[in-house]
């Protein structure tokens, strides 16, 4: 069993089917997990909870399904760029859409509503 | 390296080495896969702003949803990403064609599977429910009016998410084609290699819709 060999034969690492199979039923525990978890009441918790059992997922399959653990370093930074830029994505925009106080002032005919409720 | 004598099989003259070429191939399809985090990325952030929002018709709207149906295709595409795993594992310990078609044609089998459950328990269910916004809408004055932008947050969602996987199911037939041809071999896979880290990603892509719009903000009694 030679695991990554230098000389020509495998190219790249083979993985053992036992760290596939033990990612596979922990990705099936997930997604257990996660749906048992939605049935009880934590509040806010149960988001968190939710998003906190994908990013572990995702981690898992990105790094043994996708290779990625055994994957060079050049590779692995454009992976984190790509994250990094969707952080920027979601945060900047959720710091414009939710720090603002959203009013909702009448324009055109919605001014007439406030009339309208007082008559009927 | 062998100089000039033995040229191992699928290996392109520009490169240094083998492993040069296995890197830049890898490297490729991950700035493609970072553009499709980004593109799907888009959706998941209106999803969070729109969500938050109209927070109450988003949660009604979650309530439409079976949490069974999408359980199991989370099961289902797990275990294909575990067979298309297995099928380049196949290819690299050098097993017989016959062994990585085996694993290829599971995987397009559990894919199908997948669409299977979509189209029949959900979106027909929705269609004859009247769920499908523009389409069949039949609002008995349940729902709040953002309960029909979360539909269409669904639909675009996990419609643009089967495309993906049409898309998948295509690339598959033709690995399985290069296959039967005895195009792979434990020093060349390459295509095999680079189609499952795309099935993998469609994979990781339902693993965030599942939550998303199945069960954030719980389903418990109440809620």
């Amino acid at each position: 069993m030679s695991e990554h060999s230098e000389q020509s034969g495998h190219v790249g690492h083979v993985v053992p089917i036992g760290v596939y199979v033990t990612v596979f039923l922990l990705l099936m525990f997930g997604t257990a997990l996660t749906t048992w978890v939605a049935y009880i009441d934590l509040g806010r918790w149960n988001t968190v909870a939710a998003l906190t059992i994908a990013v572990c997922k995702m981690l898992l399959v990105v790094l043994f399904f996708m290779h990625v653990k055994y994957a060079t370093g050049l590779t692995r930074i454009v992976i984190l760029a790509g994250f990094f830029w969707l952080g920027i994505m979601i945060t900047l925009s959720c710091s414009d859409e939710l720090t603002r106080h959203w009013e909702i002032v009448p324009q055109g005919w919605q001014m007439i509503l406030p009339f309208v409720s007082r008559v009927f | 390296m062998a100089a000039h004598g033995a040229h191992p099989p699928g290996f392109a003259h520009q490169f240094e080495t083998v492993e040069q070429q296995r890197e830049a191939g890898t490297l490729g399809m991950w700035t493609f896969l970072v553009t499709e985090i980004l593109f799907f990325g888009g959706m998941f952030t209106s999803y969070i702003i729109y969500r938050s929002l109209h927070l109450h018709s988003f949660i009604q709207g979650s309530h439409e949803l079976i949490v069974r149906y999408g359980a199991t295709n989370t099961a289902v595409l797990i275990f294909s990403s575990l067979t298309m795993a297995l099928a380049i594992r196949t290819a690299q310990t050098g097993k017989s064609k016959g062994q990585i078609i085996f694993w290829l044609l599971l995987t397009m089998i559990l894919g199908a599977t997948f669409i299977a459950i979509k189209l029949r328990f959900e979106w027909y269910r929705d269609y004859v429910e009247g769920l499908i916004p523009g389409v069949s809408w039949l609002d008995g004055g349940t729902h709040t009016p953002g309960v029909k932008m979360f539909m269409c947050f669904y639909f675009f969602m996990t419609g643009l998410h089967a495309l993906h996987m049409v898309v998948g199911l295509g690339i598959l037939t033709v690995l399985v084609i290069m296959t039967a041809r005895n195009r792979f071999s434990a020093e060349y896979y390459a295509p095999l290699e680079i189609s499952g880290l795309y099935w993998h990603f469609v994979d990781i892509v339902w693993i965030f819709l599942f939550p998303l719009l199945y069960l954030i903000g719980g389903r418990y009694p109440g809620s």
